[in-house]
């Protein structure tokens, strides 16, 4: 009986509901931040229609571009993320009999065969087409629209070659040099998109039948791989913020510019550079299309117009590091200065790849990694 | 019977509809015959096979350290306490990615550590070349290092309160029998705590087992397990099929685990004194030994790795050309300014402070959700019927499930749905709940039935009884259960593989964004917001840690 009493004699109803009250709290602060319920008649006069956009996660733009074509067709854009280019066209197969957008930006030329043999897009013929140059117009029934282009390319650190009296790899075949034992990362191609690009630039240059002898001398010369390009850059890369150890990465061209860009101090010239030999880059084209059972095919159509207008191709290099389809468009100075458009980049067609990609992948994992 | 059927309704109405329906909906559409051959076999059992092996050297190791740090918390009394207790948890909810820097910036090639030594080799060899590195990053020995820094916490968590709830009179008897405290610890005390300890492994291995981010970053391309396997075919290589044999084996394995593992731990009610046993200052030599030990062992071990992202997020290192050093780092608080600007006008743009509230408002209602389906589950659980017995390991299945799988269900299964902020909280909840579930269980089941009796036949109410004697014993365990459903929540950021609304980020998101751009401001900010995470979390733990038991001021 004893024990009850002490039990009994506890409570202290204050310190209790102290616990209730931050859960209170919480809870207040949860609905503080939730969504508004997109409420259309909480608009007055017309209300603006809604139009859904499912992009990879890398996609930016100003806000001011948005806001110039949200006024403009009195329309509402909820951009989504549906992770990186692969599994974002993932989803849009998965959800292909409702689809989960209007419009997807994102699939590039490496995922383009299988993004139209899935037959998700409804084809349209813009008339900012005629801006583009044909070679970037891959799809000629028009389903997949160019938005933009990159290359990945092997970048190095400029402060390095320099204190060790060394001149900076050019081509392809100087990897697997001496002097540059230990010197290269790059990203797993099963699992990252610049490795797997790399690989094809690899492939494209060498050919099928060559380009896993290639592959064993860099990883005698001491390659090293890692899972991503966040690891491989910022841990590696000696060039960036990280302090690797390596002093070669695969990358992107516009790496140079973008680290004047986003310089702690201002800099007068760019810390890394892309090396630029035959096929040593390969070239990326990032597309847009209308989903299939879009309930707003109009106003899709005119975003999709949008993205091929001068004012958003204007955006593109400063919010996501590439380059314009559409022709002459001016690019920001870092850019022209230590970001030029490599002149012999290597390409592979998309069938190829599609058919290919799950051999050469496993035969890359076995040369290299096992 | 019709009480607990009651008390199983939300959450399994929960679970059925957020778990089984998608994952079954996903398996449907991707299982095939035509995959399984041969080759797929052999690919599938290598696979299982080093993630068999690799998460049950992790739990074992994790309970080595775990279980002496857990009879630390709960058996002394030190100063800085309740801070290291909640530094051993942030790990919890860090991304790798932030955590892959943070052991790197120690043991990577040009770490501290092995700067360190190559100053001291050098010294007594007096050349600069000979030494090369210990590696860390790519080997099996970083994977496991990480596995026990995320889950020691856990160990940390469960056993040390179910400890620190044991009845000490048990222990009294026992010494007064003449037991020496060898024999105590052997033959009372571990055996009380088994149910705790057989909690905390089985949470820890499916971890474990179900292991991602640390596989990639810090074990590097030459390993793969199950889940890794699973993101490779599915998301990379377009192979759904075999994606989804691959989900089916991970999903069928976690279920034969969690049976295993309900038929070894027979709920043992545990009964526990409703005022807990008070930790004491070390006295003897031995005790403040051990107590210096480990207090230098934790600090080392949870707070050196993560020191480096403050230091980083407050530094700016420049590369001097030509100079004798070439590195050379300066102060600046830039990182932290700069958060707040947009500087290209991105759409996307993160204020730090709406990432933060964002962040917190998933947390709040995260721990409100799990806890309101967590105690009918773990009140049915605690007086197991043949019902528990079947339900029990199915509970589980979630933690022990392929992510990526389900996250690819979801979007068959809700398609636009899915675009609502609303899931977030929801996708939290259910990687919360198994852990919220298995904290209050056992906590539940040692409320000595006596006292309820005793106390309503001196005439008190139901609500009366709760107050006075289900939540004095339940208080603590509760906390237990708020926090990890809170860090839970803080740090998910595989949620994100569902759809994700760029208008409601996360911290996490946000290093991430950062992380995925080059330039020495980007990776200055994503170190900035993983101190302000590191920050918020530590707060938030001590904020519920700080809730204490009425009339116990002196408790920790």
């Amino acid at each position: 009986m004893k024990k009850v009493g002490q039990v009994l004699q506890v409570p202290q109803v204050s310190k209790v509901s102290q616990v209730l009250l931050v859960m209170v709290v919480a809870a207040l602060v949860a609905a503080a931040c939730s969504p508004k319920p997109a409420s259309p008649q909480a608009t007055t006069g017309s209300a603006p229609q809604a139009l859904t956009v499912m992009t990879h996660d890398s996609f930016s733009v100003s806000d001011n571009v948005i806001q110039a074509f949200e006024q403009a067709h009195n329309v509402k854009i909820t951009f989504v993320k549906g992770g990186d280019a692969g599994e974002m066209l993932n989803k849009a197969i998965l959800s292909k009999s409702a689809p989960l957008a209007d419009v997807m930006y994102g699939v590039d030329n490496t995922l383009l065969s299988e993004a139209l043999s899935v037959d998700i897009y409804e084809p349209y013929a813009s008339p900012a087409l005629k801006n583009i140059p044909a070679g970037f117009q891959l799809d000629s029934s028009d389903r997949a629209l160019p938005v933009d282009h990159g290359y990945v390319c092997v970048v190095y650190d400029k402060a390095y070659f320099n204190t060790h009296n060394l001149s900076a790899p050019q081509s392809l075949e100087d990897l697997i040099k001496p002097e540059y034992k230990g010197l290269l990362v790059m990203e797993n191609p099963a699992t990252s998109s610049p490795g797997l690009d790399f690989l094809f630039a690899t492939i494209k240059h060498f050919g099928t039948s060559n380009y896993l002898d290639y592959w064993k001398q860099l990883r005698a010369n001491g390659l090293v791989v890692v899972d991503g390009w966040e690891t491989a850059y910022y841990t590696n890369f000696s060039g960036s913020a990280g302090q690797g150890a390596q002093a070669l990465v695969v990358s992107y061209a516009t790496d140079p510019a973008y680290e004047v860009m986003s310089a702690s101090t201002p800099v007068a010239d760019a810390s890394v550079a892309a090396m630029v030999g035959p096929d040593s880059c390969f070239h990326q084209i990032e597309f847009v299309g209308i989903l299939k059972g879009t309930q707003h095919l109009a106003l899709a159509q005119k975003f999709v117009d949008f993205m091929l207008s001068a004012q958003f191709q204007a955006d593109v290099p400063g919010q996501m590091a590439v380059y314009p389809v559409v022709s002459n468009i001016s690019l920001p100075d870092a850019f022209i200065k230590f970001a030029p458009i490599p002149s012999q980049p290597a390409t592979l067609s998309s069938d190829d790849i599609a058919n290919n990609r799950q051999a050469w992948v496993q035969a890359w994992t076995d040369a290299v990694l096992h | 019977m019709t009480r607990r059927i009651l008390l199983w309704l939300a959450p399994l109405t929960f679970l059925g509809l957020l778990f089984f329906y998608p994952f079954f909906r996903i398996l449907a559409f991707g299982l095939n015959l035509g995959t399984v051959k041969a080759d797929n076999l052999q690919l599938v059992f290598h696979v299982l096979l080093f993630t068999f092996y690799q998460a049950f050297l992790s739990t074992l190791l994790t309970l080595l350290i775990g279980l002496p740090c857990a009879y630390l918390f709960a058996r002394f009394d030190f100063h800085g306490k309740s801070l290291l207790r909640a530094l051993t948890t942030v790990p919890f909810m860090l991304p790798t990615v932030v955590v892959a820097a943070g052991f790197n910036a120690l043991l990577g090639p040009r770490g501290w550590i092995n700067i360190a030594l190559a100053n001291l080799f050098n010294g007594l060899t007096h050349s600069s070349t000979s030494f090369s590195p210990i590696p860390f990053v790519g080997t099996l020995g970083a994977i496991l290092i990480a596995h026990v820094f995320y889950n020691t916490t856990i160990v940390i968590r469960l056993v040390s309160n179910a400890l620190s709830g044991l009845d000490p009179k048990l222990e009294h008897a026992a010494r007064s029998l003449g037991a020496d405290n060898r024999r105590v610890g052997w033959h009372v005390t571990l055996p009380l705590l088994r149910p705790s300890i057989l909690a905390a492994s089985l949470l820890v291995f499916l971890f474990d087992f179900a292991s991602f981010g640390v596989i990639l970053l810090l074990g590097g391309p030459t390993f793969a397990t199950l889940e890794v396997e699973i993101y490779i075919q599915a998301l990379q290589m377009l192979n759904l099929p075999l994606a989804a044999l691959l989900a089916f084996i991970q999903l069928l394995c976690t279920l034969i685990f969690s049976i295993l593992y309900t038929r070894l731990a027979t709920h043992v009610a545990v009964q526990s004194a409703p005022r807990q046993a008070y930790p004491h200052h070390p006295r003897t030599i031995r005790e403040k030994i051990f107590v210096f030990a480990f207090f230098v062992f934790l600090f080392a071990f949870f707070v050196l790795p993560m020191l480096s992202l403050p230091l980083r997020s407050v530094s700016s290192l420049d590369v001097v050309r030509g100079g004798g050093t070439p590195f050379h780092y300066s102060l600046t608080s830039d990182y932290y300014s700069e958060l707040f600007i947009n500087r290209r006008d991105s759409l996307f743009y993160v204020p730090p402070i709406q990432a933060a509230l964002n962040s917190l408002g998933y947390a709040g209602a995260t721990v409100i959700l799990s806890l309101l389906l967590g105690f009918p589950a773990a009140s049915a659980l605690a007086r197991p019927g043949r019902l528990e017995k079947f339900l029990d390991p199915i509970l589980i299945l979630p933690l022990g499930a392929s992510a990526v799988t389900l996250a690819l269900g979801f979007i068959i299964a809700f398609g636009r749905l899915l675009i609502s902020p609303w899931v977030v909280p929801l996708a939290h909840t259910l990687v919360a709940l198994p852990f919220v579930i298995r904290t209050l269980q056992p906590a539940i089941a040692s409320i000595p039935e006596r006292l309820r009796q005793a106390a309503a036949s001196l005439g008190a109410s139901p609500f009366r009884v709760w107050q006075n004697v289900d939540w004095p014993i339940l208080r603590r365990a509760t906390l237990n259960a708020a926090t990890f459903a809170f860090t839970i929540s803080l740090g998910e950021f595989g949620a994100t593989l569902l759809l994700a609304r760029p208008d409601y980020p996360t911290i996490p998101i946000a290093i991430y964004r950062f992380l995925s751009q080059p330039g020495a401001l980007n990776y200055g900010q994503a170190m900035a917001m993983a101190t302000l995470l590191m920050a918020l979390t530590t707060a938030g733990i001590l904020l519920i840690e700080k809730q204490r038991l009425p009339g116990t001021e002196n408790f920790f």
